[in-house]
């Protein structure tokens, strides 16, 4: 029976893991859902490719070569390495060890050299990344609202990825050792371990049970940490590595500049400017939303917020905008965590059974003056690596405070009467619209 | 050679029991912005030189919304947009070109929605058929060999994809197009969309046109190219505030077009 009790432990752990990041993606799942409908089931095929193209083929990525080859490593070592994880998985439930080999012969060479090889491209890869963001110091990463909590969760990741990377190939060189050295045959025969063989030399005058004690120590820590890591995601902008799929798949199809219209609105317009209709019939009948725009989380859709959730902080679309360029308070970054931090302190509330605080998205979170400052050059959209749309979110609330609130800026409600007087944004009589064809000489 | 072409509004070639093939939508700042109003000018003369049948809205033209809806105003966007589709659609529209890209813009992906379905064209695309159509031709034009930075504006670039259609116009001009350090997709904004055009910027340490503009200078341009009425006049304010007005001149697509025909 004690010979089981890895076995169990095992299962123990994966399923107490694995349990509790399958609640925490439902507790996500939940609060997107919070978000008011859009539908973004159509063009399934369009979709497919915008997902192919921009997630799993990272074009976005590479449009800043060094940063983008960089990632490409990570992302490539990371899907690779999940293939050994299905192994280990294996055998953690079954007490074998690398099942797989015996299977796959010359195949299981390759496949141990591959993820050897992406094991050191993620070390060197994760060593670039961070000496950019703590030595180089480049800008994007040094913004006001990087400080604190996303500062650590970076560096957090980077050094979870050398831990698991080191123990991976810890756990090599040690089976790789008692493969050869040692030819115990317990540990099958299962390649070259082109980078792990290199690690030998720290086993010097170590006896064998020594390494299988290094060998198992590390196995454990190995997917133990992988299962502390993916529940970690919940906490972590890193989730992107789940989301970035789901949120290229939804992402808006249509052109970027277009900004869409709300039918809502469309319903009130139509009634306005049709002579026959009667206000009181259709009001009765139509049930209009209770707010025009966006003040709080949960006026946004459900894309909305889910850009939210996938938004990895790397501060491409802050580093292109104007605004933010020119010193001003708005940051597209910023847009999306604090989209993130509400419906989190939302969702939170939620988990306690109690009613949200009163707190809103808009002015607890996001400042008018970030709101105005905004061009809406589409500049962060088409930064975006993984097609999230601050300017939509921006738009929504400057909606909420034009229409439900008459809170824009003086000048901008100068403009409007003119646009509804005069038909044009400065008041010019619409009958001398044709002066420059007078002028005209031909 | 004088044209002698009047141009007509859809109303006069209505009572005429008339059709254009296609209407200048010219968009408020061309209809009344004196910087404008010469861009205007320039690309009508350059559809009557090439036998374009157009028409323009005259007085029955209003905003299309845009600026209106980008300061989060649906209400007043939908009514404008409303309006103008009654107009368009009672003169059986089908075919709109514009020298403003947030008209362009607004018309092409915002307006069918609400019932106003036509094939829009920025007024550089609509130069670039002409041009490949041999209606318009360029012969050894004034602009030879001059440094020419081309500034993307957004609601023509990253809103709608066309970096191509300006260029391909510039490129005939056979003067030597010089890009800034950030163009085409991530090109910078001159400061105006989103309504900032109608009010002050917020806090900051500088002007958009003014980062935009030191851009533009770096390429030691004699002229900056522009295809936007509103990137115009922040472009030439920004030149004027870096004292080059003298040296470096902001031009429309269409007036560098209509110069180098010498109409």
């Amino acid at each position: 029976m004690s010979a089981y009790i890895p076995n169990i432990a095992f299962a123990v752990l994966f399923f107490a893991l694995v349990g509790l990041f399958v609640r925490n993606v439902r507790r996500i799942i939940r609060n997107i859902k919070l978000g008011k409908p859009a539908n973004r089931s159509d063009q399934p095929q369009k979709r497919w490719l915008h997902m192919t193209r921009i997630a799993l083929g990272q074009s976005k990525m590479v449009r800043k070569p060094l940063s983008g080859a960089l990632h490409v490593f990570v992302y490539v070592g990371f899907i690779v390495i999940n293939i050994e994880l299905l192994e280990i998985i294996i055998d953690g439930f079954l007490g074998t060890h690398r099942i797989f080999a015996p299977f796959l012969g010359g195949v299981y060479d390759v496949l141990i050299f591959t993820f050897e090889i992406f094991a050191a491209l993620v070390l060197i890869s994760v060593f670039f990344f961070w000496t950019r963001r703590n030595l180089v110091r480049i800008k994007r990463f040094w913004k006001p609202e990087m400080k604190g909590w996303p500062k650590w969760d970076a560096d957090i990741i980077l050094y979870a990825e050398v831990v698991l990377m080191g123990l991976f190939l810890t756990m090599n060189a040690a089976d790789y050792w008692l493969q050869t050295v040692a030819q115990d045959s317990h540990y099958v025969q299962a390649g070259s371990f082109p980078v792990s063989q290199f690690l030998l030399p720290l086993f010097e005058g170590m006896n064998a049970g020594s390494i299988i004690a290094v060998e198992r120590t590390a196995w454990w820590l190995h997917i133990g940490g992988i299962l502390l890591f993916l529940n970690y995601l919940y906490y972590s902008k890193h989730l992107h590595i789940i989301l970035a799929f789901p949120n290229t798949y939804f992402a808006k199809l249509s052109p970027q500049g277009e900004l869409s219209n709300m039918e809502a609105v469309t319903n009130e317009v139509k009634l306005m400017l049709d002579p026959n209709a009667d206000p009181y019939a259709a009001h009765a009948s139509d049930a209009t939303p209770t707010t025009f725009g966006a003040a709080d989380v949960t006026d946004l859709n459900w894309v909305q917020l889910m850009n939210a959730y996938s938004c990895t902080e790397c501060g491409r679309c802050t580093e292109e905008c104007p605004a933010n360029q020119t010193g001003k308070k708005l940051s597209p970054r910023k847009i999306m965590m604090d989209t993130r931090d509400r419906i989190t302190e939302v969702g939170l509330a939620l988990n306690k059974g109690e009613e949200p605080n009163q707190n809103t998205l808009l002015d607890n979170y996001i400042s008018r003056e970030e709101l105005w400052a905004c061009t809406s050059c589409n500049a962060c959209v088409e930064a975006c690596p993984i097609a999230i749309d601050p300017l939509s979110i921006i738009m929504d609330m400057r909606r909420y405070l034009v229409m439900e609130q008459s809170a824009a800026p003086n000048e901008l409600n100068v403009m409007m009467t003119n646009v509804e007087n005069n038909g044009a944004p400065w008041p010019f009589n619409q009958q001398d619209r044709l002066a420059w064809r007078e002028e005209l000489n031909i | 050679m004088a044209l002698t072409t009047n141009i007509p509004t859809m109303s006069e070639l209505a009572a005429q029991g008339k059709q254009p093939e296609v209407l200048f939508w010219l968009g408020c700042a061309g209809s009344f912005d004196e910087r404008a109003k010469k861009i205007t000018k320039a690309f009508a003369k350059l559809l009557i030189k090439a036998e374009v049948s157009f028409a323009v809205l005259g007085p029955e033209e209003s905003c299309t919304g845009d600026p209106a809806k980008r300061a989060g105003n649906e209400f007043l966007f939908q009514m404008q947009a409303m309006t103008n589709i009654e107009v368009l659609n009672g003169y059986e529209v089908k075919k709109i070109v514009t020298a403003c890209p947030h008209c362009f813009n607004t018309l092409k992906n915002e307006y069918p929605g609400l019932g106003g379905n036509y094939e829009v064209l920025h007024h550089t695309q609509f130069l670039k058929d002409l041009l490949n159509e041999g209606k318009l031709k360029v012969e050894g034009g004034s602009f030879k060999g001059k440094r020419i930075t081309f500034h993307d504006p957004c609601y023509l670039g990253r809103a709608n994809n066309e970096y191509e259609a300006p260029r391909a116009v510039l490129s005939k001009l056979e003067s030597e197009l010089i890009e800034m350090k950030s163009c085409k997709a991530k090109g910078l904004c001159c400061g105006a969309g989103g309504a900032q055009m109608f009010k002050d910027a917020e806090p900051g340490d500088k002007e958009v046109n003014i980062e935009r503009t030191e851009q533009a200078l770096e390429t030691k341009p004699d002229i900056i190219a522009a295809g936007c009425p509103f990137c115009n006049t922040m472009m030439t304010d920004g030149v004027k505030n870096k004292e080059q007005e003298g040296k470096i001149a902001v031009m429309d697509i269409a007036e560098l077009l209509e110069q180098a025909q010498d109409l």
